[in-house]
């Protein structure tokens, strides 16, 4: 029972950590999807291979890299600190890839016609670009932001209290009940993704009926 | 001793600990996808209950994270007086994780093939099985081949969550050589390459069979 309740309360670590990852790693796509963009190479090329690594190494390294690599320099981390920057370092590949596909889906045509009017570059992006490829990424960035609430799980590792944290500290204690902690923690999870599953299967019907008519 | 004196050193063992990570990719995706290809006929089922019990397989499979997936083997099993090794409860996880996941990309795909083609076979009066074995099936999977490309770079990075039950793949590997030469960043930094060198290239050649397919079609 202790065990059950020490998970629900770990539910606020494992928001946070999420939540603190998606920020982190949007602000860090940001400047990514620009250089990424950009005409010249030595801008272009390290964005691209930041994004690659990014993506390309699993999270768990990333955190292992940060906490205890970064810890014996200069830089100290707690493992709060350490989770919340090494799941944004992550989520800025995928998000960076998710805002250069938005930006492609709005047409040549508007990019045009905003430099025909002579608006400045930030009046282009900012009032024009942006909101249409804001709303062409929004399906992409919830799906990533569900699949980020599981990979918050993957902090546990360095020390994050959260919920697979605290599940796992009772599971060592004694498997017989502890299992139970590790099932509500899925229960959690599971619930917080149904409802997108469910909106995701509905949505999918009914294109296809729109597409059968 | 230089970082490169120190990952000769230990490239070796660095080695096996990918071989690991490699065997327990292929195991998961050897039986997760026909795993999964027998999910995604279940969820599509005309039958009522083995289309309940596919979906919520499906998504609770989808619903937990890789890592709870496999605490709840590693814990769970000796509760129920089962005591498999650390390896084998590492591919249970990983490959419910896949044939979760899988389902619903090849589940995808048997969707995209034409209903022209499925009505021609039932013209030739070509048995039901044969209309799946020999039309719906070889076609729908084509269509998920770059989805199932790209899952299986996701699932190579999840070996790395089987650390945390004790197998020793390349991350725990390099987490022991770090806590005894003290070593962290450079052996970190070593392993990063080894995923990347794996998992760079791979997306590449996704990229590129995803162009080939939609080209063709």
């Amino acid at each position: 029972m202790s065990g059950f309740l020490a998970v629900l309360a770990a539910i606020p670590i494992t928001l946070l950590v999420t939540v603190g990852a998606f920020i982190v790693g949007f602000i860090l796509a940001l400047g990514l999807v620009l250089m990424r963009r950009s005409k010249h190479r030595w801008l272009s090329f390290p964005a691209r291979a930041f994004i690659d690594l990014a993506r390309g190494i699993p999270p768990i390294v990333w955190l292992f890299f940060l906490f205890f690599g970064l810890s014996m320099g200069a830089i100290k981390l707690d493992a709060l600190q350490a989770g919340i920057l090494g799941l944004g370092v992550v989520s800025s590949g995928y998000l960076a890839e998710i805002f250069r596909g938005g930006l492609l889906a709005v047409h040549r045509g508007q990019y045009e016609a905003g430099e025909a009017l002579g608006l400045s570059a930030w009046t282009r992006y900012s009032k024009i670009i942006a909101p249409q490829a804001f709303k062409a990424m929004l399906p992409a960035m919830a799906t990533y932001f569900i699949g980020l609430v599981k990979d918050s799980s993957i902090a546990s590792v360095i020390g994050v209290k959260e919920m697979v944290f605290t599940a796992n500290q009772y599971a060592r204690q004694d498997a017989e009940t502890g299992i139970y902690t590790f099932f509500l923690a899925a229960v959690i999870y599971i619930a917080v993704s149904i409802p997108f599953a469910v909106v995701a299967r509905r949505m999918e019907s009914k294109l296809q009926e729109s597409g059968a008519r | 001793m230089n970082t490169f004196e120190f990952w000769g050193d230990n490239f070796p063992q660095m080695l096996a600990g990918m071989g690991v990570s490699l065997q327990l990719t292929l195991g998961a995706l050897v039986m997760g996808i026909p795993l999964g290809l027998l999910l995604a006929l279940g969820v599509s089922s005309k039958l009522r209950l083995l289309r309940w019990v596919c979906l919520a397989l499906v998504e609770v499979g989808r619903g937990a994270p890789a890592l709870v997936v496999l605490y709840v083997v590693y814990y769970g099993l000796p509760v129920l007086k089962l005591s498999p090794e650390a390896m084998t409860c590492a591919y249970i996880g990983l490959t419910y994780t896949t044939c979760a996941y899988t389902s619903e990309y090849i589940r995808g795909g048997l969707k995209s093939v034409s209903p022209g083609s499925i009505e021609a076979a039932h013209a030739l009066a070509m048995p039901g099985l044969d209309v799946l074995r020999f039309i719906i099936i070889p076609q729908g999977l084509r269509v998920a081949i770059p989805s199932l490309m790209g899952f299986a770079i996701q699932i190579f990075q999840a070996t790395s969550l089987t650390y945390s039950i004790t197998v020793r793949e390349v991350t725990a590997v390099s987490y022991s050589v770090a806590s005894q030469t003290f070593r962290a960043l450079e052996i970190f930094t070593l392993a990063g390459i080894m995923y990347a060198i794996i998992t760079i290239p791979a997306s590449w050649l996704t990229n590129k069979v995803e162009q080939r397919l939609t080209l063709r079609h």
